[in-house]
């Protein structure tokens, strides 16, 4: 059984009708003058979309900023990989689009299970989003009369996607960047990039800095500060396989958490279904085939069980185009989780294809029949060059395989309305939190969601901090930094005093394997408690077999990835015990036991309409699970339903 | 694939820091998937040299799909390896044949030094974004984003510009280890556009100060920088950059 804490979360929902909740919350907000802004120190962990751009906005606010990013530059934060675009509710196709019907996708397609009031917020700014980035000089796609295109994306029936060719995460990345490079220009942010978080200081029960370690020479320093913003992203590399970057990790988050911030909904994964299929044991990640490819291309699998002819041999009347049987109204263009879950199915019952039969097909014969190869070429033509140079097969001659990957996670560590997390003075942002999607993201808003919060939430939530805990200073000296400090280096000095005979890389693939087969795309009870035994026993291999080379004073990216394996086999398990205790089925976590007669999701709004922020209890004991109610007034709890 | 690999003779930059000399080291590698990527065939070398007690080689990725711009790696002399518009990430060992040899270098370059191995430190591409790679504007309420019309061609070939991903290859690739396909993509794309033109001359001015202060060498028109170009960046953009270097030496105020 799950122990719960008595009292509920509070998310410091600001009063008022739901429109006017963000600018009450503003008018209470207390103000830091221009003057004492400068005799104030921000942390901000992270330079992806969220990172970068709370970076450069407090810094052009006066806030003396510290930046700190684990790649080479900040300009790398795999943010850039976004490719369709990013939603705002700006209505120029004149076809219906409001903030409130932004809003309504948005919380439909969480599947119910985020927080109201953060979205309705997140879909009045993200027009200001679209004009911010435009005068950075982001070069948005236009019509040829020189305003701004859009396309349309999945979950909605209006057009409000704004996009920079297949490249948009990349452009708004390097718009955010440029501000933040004009910014350590001027001084005004001090910029650490190859620098690793490996631990939050707290003192007095406040968040007041950072221990990091220097990837380049293993040197560790301390960072302190009025205020951490964690803009550290998501947790897919938990999985091993996913379309994350090979640098993507949880342990910022992470070590937060063991310093009591609350990590919530952790098992609200987002499995993509279209990327490319795995193709050996070699394989270090996976590729995403852009959504928007659905829009043309048929999804099919044989109708015999284990046809391992050519698609191409395969007659018509001997193809199941399964999306299309399923869900006759969406037919191709279901949300990503339904698409997912039914590629799954077909393949688990033996209609997978290609050498593994982990794959489905996506065939845009009959698109390039209607359309012309040209029309398809322009509309997809990277994307199916992508596709080309992976798999060495031509997409405009043989179908495509696909098969769902992680993608992107929903959950992490619990903020309130102002982005703070239960730990006074940090906040989390962006991917890193949890609050705006619910159990399932759409398409397009996770762009959307890192610049607000950044850009025009953080700047007026973190003075408001800063004004009630005052200016005064801690130093590097003092005990609680010292304490950080010192366990965060006897974790480097325990991990290279294992010397056993496991390569870091093997044990997180084999963590990947736990975690795809038990705490993948269908779940049940037996699984996800046998998830946890096996997440446990590999913790203990980890500990007593890992082998490292090179020494800690160095550069050593096995060194680096071993830690981030570490955190990762302590926060898997928590990942399956959230899964275990959320008897019900919504959005990216489907339980097997919760299913409609015809497979659909089957979500229990009466005992599970709540967030679930979990306080660590010390690594192999329970968590506490701390119940975050959340309330539907504006759109009504229905059961999602695509057929 | 087992059994149906091929085998490769890797001829491998090591370099144990910034101050040693550094030196190649042969490995012989075997059962090499074709499907495997240039970094995944990386990947199980390294598995083999821990499993021999080994350091393994480090190298710089991450995103691994060729938008990033952190890997690099000059493979067999070319930057990112034989394949145009490509970055090693996305470079397969289909491309090579059994029995090959391949020298894997870092990128060699004064204002680029090695860190280890084949990771190199490109921060100066960073110092030189920030004296003037962007527009100064304030995150705030700026102008709703379509009452400037800017039209279509402006906008694709700023992006065209602004697809560069600052790996690097240009100054690897060119003799004299030149920055200014990196320099006259941002340059380029932030003057084709009218929020960039108000501080069209003092970034040009600034940037390319900066890049010669860094110590990268003088653009002598060779190309080389634009075939190795993984993401496509034309030399035209050099020209722009020339073209309002010009100006702004004999015509603004700030090249006065």
């Amino acid at each position: 059984m799950v122990q719960v804490a008595e009292a509920t979360l509070d998310g410091r929902i600001p009063d008022g009708p739901i429109e006017q909740k963000w600018d009450n919350r503003k008018s209470e907000l207390k103000l830091v003058s221009p003057n004492n802004k400068r005799k104030y120190e921000v942390i901000v962990v992270g330079t992806g979309l969220a990172g970068a751009s709370a970076a450069a906005s407090l810094a052009e606010l006066g806030y003396n900023v510290k930046a700190f990013c684990f790649q080479d530059s900040p300009r790398r934060a795999h943010s850039i990989a976004a490719q369709g675009g990013i939603n705002a509710a700006k209505n120029y196709p004149n076809d219906g689009d409001s903030i409130w019907r932004l809003f309504y996708d948005t919380v439909k397609g969480g599947d119910y299970r985020a927080r109201e009031a953060n979205v309705y917020r997140l879909s009045q700014v993200s027009g200001s989003i679209i004009d911010q980035c435009v005068a950075q000089g982001v070069p948005f796609a236009r019509e040829y009369g020189g305003l701004l295109a859009n396309r349309t994306f999945g979950g909605a029936q209006v057009s409000r996607t704004f996009y920079a060719r297949g490249q948009t995460g990349q452009q708004l990345l390097l718009g955010a960047y440029s501000a933040l490079m004009r910014q350590v220009g001027s001084g005004k942010v001090k910029m650490y990039p190859r620098q690793e978080m490996v631990d939050l200081i707290k003192v007095d029960g406040v968040a007041r800095g950072i221990v990091t370690r220097d990837l380049t020479n293993g040197k560790f320093e301390t960072h302190t500060a009025h205020a951490v913003v964690l803009c550290t992203g998501g947790y897919g590399n938990v999985f091993y396989l996913s379309t994350n970057a090979k640098g993507c990790n949880v342990t910022a988050a992470w070590r937060c958490h063991k310093r009591g911030a609350l990590f919530a909904n952790p098992c609200y994964t987002q499995i993509h279904p279209t990327c490319i299929p795995v193709s050996g044991d070699y394989q270090s990640k996976l590729t995403l085939m852009s959504e928007s490819l659905r829009n043309d291309g048929r999804v099919w699998v044989p109708k015999a069980e284990g046809d391992a002819r050519r698609a191409a041999d395969i007659p018509e009347g001997e193809r199941d185009y399964y999306l299309e049987r399923r869900y006759p109204a969406f037919g191709n263009m279901v949300p990503r989780d339904v698409a997912s879950r039914a590629a799954k199915e077909r393949c688990d019952a033996g209609f997978g294809v290609g050498a593994t039969q982990q794959a489905v097909f996506l065939d845009f014969k009959h698109a390039i029949a209607r359309d012309g190869e040209a029309t398809i070429r322009a509309k997809y033509g990277n994307l199916f060059h992508m596709y080309h140079k992976i798999t060495d097969e031509d997409p405009y001659q043989v179908p495509m395989r696909i098969y769902p990957a992680v993608h992107y996670t929903m959950g992490g560590l619990w903020v309130d309305y102002n982005l703070q997390s239960n730990v006074p003075g940090l906040f989390v942002l962006g991917e890193a939190n949890f609050s705006d999607h619910g159990a399932n993201r759409l398409g397009a808003s996770a762009l959307m969601q890192g610049l607000a919060d950044g850009y025009f939430v953080i700047p007026y939530t973190v003075g408001d901090h800063m004004a009630r805990h005052g200016q005064e200073k801690v130093s590097n000296d003092h005990p609680e930094v010292r304490a950080s400090l010192e366990e965060a280096q006897g974790r480097v000095s325990k991990i290279l005093g294992v010397a056993g005979f496991r390569s870091v890389d093997s044990i997180h693939r084999e963590l990947g394997q736990i975690m795809w087969n038990k705490v993948g795309m269908s779940r049940t009870a037996g699984g996800l408690k046998s998830a946890a035994e096996d997440i446990q026993a590999l913790r203990e291999v980890f500990w007593n077999d890992v082998k490292v080379m090179g020494t800690g004073e160095s550069f050593n990216q096995n060194l680096e990835h071993a830690g981030r394996v570490a955190d990762f086999l302590e926060f898997a398990e928590l990942f399956a015990i959230d899964a275990l205790h959320r008897e019900e089925s919504c959005g990216g976590h489907f339980r097997d036991e919760h299913q409609t007669d015809d497979n659909e999701a089957r979500r229990d709004d009466e005992n599970f309409c709540y967030a679930a922020g979990w306080e660590f209890q010390g690594v192999g004991n329970e968590p506490v699970l701390h119940k975050e109610p959340l309330d539907f007034n504006e759109v009504p709890l229905t059961t999602r339903s695509y057929k | 694939m087992s059994g149906q690999g091929m085998e490769l003779k890797l001829q491998i930059w090591r370099q144990a820091n910034a101050e040693d000399k550094g030196r190649f080291h042969i490995y012989h590698l075997s059962d090499v998937s074709p499907h495997m990527s240039f970094l995944e065939m990386l990947d199980v070398l390294n598995e083999q040299l821990i499993t021999l007690g080994e350091e393994p080689v480090a190298f710089d990725h991450d995103c691994r799909e060729g938008i990033c711009g952190m890997c690099s790696l000059m493979i067999n002399g070319q930057a990112h390896g034989p394949d145009k518009e490509t970055t090693t990430c996305q470079l397969h060992m289909r491309r090579f044949s059994d029995g090959d040899t391949i020298v894997i270098e870092p990128w060699r370059a004064k204002a680029f030094p090695v860190i280890r191995d084949l990771v190199v430190d490109r921060g100066s591409f960073d110092r030189i974004m920030s004296k003037g790679g962007f527009v100064s504007v304030n995150t705030g309420n700026p102008a709703d984003a379509n009452t400037i019309l800017v039209p279509k061609q402006d906008a694709d070939r700023a992006m065209d510009a602004a697809a560069c991903i600052g790996c690097g290859a240009c100054v690897a690739a060119c003799k004299n280890a030149s920055a200014l396909l990196f320099v006259s993509a941002k340059v380029s794309q932030l003057s084709l556009l009218p929020q960039g033109k108000p501080e069209k001359a003092q970034r040009v001015l600034n940037m390319v100060a900066q890049m010669d202060e860094e110590g990268f060498g003088s653009c002598t028109n060779t190309s080389e920088c634009e075939a190795a170009c993984p993401a496509g960046i034309s030399v035209s953009n050099i020209a722009r950059l020339n073209r309002d270097y010009m100006c702004a030496m004999l015509c603004s105020e700030e090249g006065m």
